[in-house]
């Protein structure tokens, strides 16, 4: 019995060539945010031995900035995704004009996010907190706080710097609305990392009362 | 994508993210031991990651095969990180 090379392309198991019915730039992108996946989760579970592992690890966020501060930018990013679901949205419908807004208005968001965090680190480096010493308790907590809360930024500067590019060029009638929704996958990495480094990271470093 | 989306579930989802986020601040101020902190804020977390792979990631609306690829690997290796984690108790056991 033969099967027809049509009917074999159309069945993903059969070795159909996109068995993911989608590009390569989608897919090589869903790869890199597996892999990027894994450099956050070794992050935060080294953070999490050296926790359990150290005697006294500080707890310094009081709500206020530290744990306002964080709560504002989670929610400036979990926007910033929204906005960029509606530039992925409207590039999809072709409207490259709202799609080049949206998509300013998520670079907006990201900037905001990393304005409000260095205002936040500064807050800490004058309370006397270094990578390798404060006045709190375990000295490799500045370490790991500024390791993995520096990366992360570093991820959202490179998103912005990436979504600049993807606007300017769509602006100009350059890029497809694949290519933006590849930019949108890796801006929502982004946003998810935040959501595991704010609990780990601040939530469970509340200063209680 | 079809030709026009439909805006209202991203916002929802959007809102139900927010509504989850402050519960979290709050349930960082109430008394319990770290572990069942740790756990509570991990539950709401995951959950969050899995409505934004869903929703704003467009994994619920692609192929399952992508899901089969990505997720189980992925979950599986971080499991496994966590093999590390009972070492960390070493150094108290031995009263160090």
């Amino acid at each position: 019995m033969s099967v027809s090379k049509a009917a074999v392309l159309d069945r993903p198991w059969a070795g159909g060539t996109r068995p993911f019915a989608m590009g390569s730039k989608k897919l090589g992108m869903w790869l890199f945010i597996v892999s990027d996946t894994l450099t956050f989760a070794t992050l935060l579970i080294v953070y999490t031995y050296l926790r359990m592992a150290a005697p006294s690890w500080p707890t310094p966020f009081h709500f206020s900035p530290g744990i306002l501060f964080a709560t504002v930018m989670t929610f400036v990013l979990l926007a910033s995704s929204f906005t960029m679901v509606l530039g992925v949205r409207a590039m999809s419908e072709g409207d490259r004009k709202a799609a080049v807004r949206w998509i300013g208005a998520t670079m907006t968001g990201g900037l905001l996010f990393i304005a409000l965090h260095l205002t936040e680190w500064r807050s800490l480096i004058a309370e006397g907190m270094r990578p390798f010493s404060n006045p709190w308790g375990d000295p490799l907590f500045g370490a790991t706080f500024f390791t993995i809360t520096g990366l992360h930024m570093t991820h959202v500067a490179a998103g912005v710097l990436y979504l600049g590019v993807i606007a300017a060029g769509v602006a100009r009638g350059r890029f497809s609305a694949e290519d933006v929704e590849v930019s949108g996958l890796y801006w929502h990495f982004v946003d998810l990392v935040w959501m595991f480094v704010f609990p780990l990271v601040y939530l469970m470093s509340v200063s209680l009362p | 994508m079809t030709a026009h989306v439909p805006v209202r579930p991203f916002a929802l989802v959007l809102g139900l993210l927010l509504v989850l986020t402050v519960a979290e601040v709050v349930l960082a101020y109430f008394h319990v031991p770290p572990a069942m902190m740790l756990t509570a804020l991990l539950g709401l977390s995951v959950l969050k990651a899995g409505y934004i792979m869903a929703y704003f990631m467009h994994l619920k609306f692609e192929r399952f095969g992508l899901f089969l690829l990505l997720v189980p690997a992925t979950v599986f290796c971080i499991l496994l990180f966590l093999g590390f984690l009972p070492d960390a108790g070493r150094g108290m056991m031995e009263g160090a």
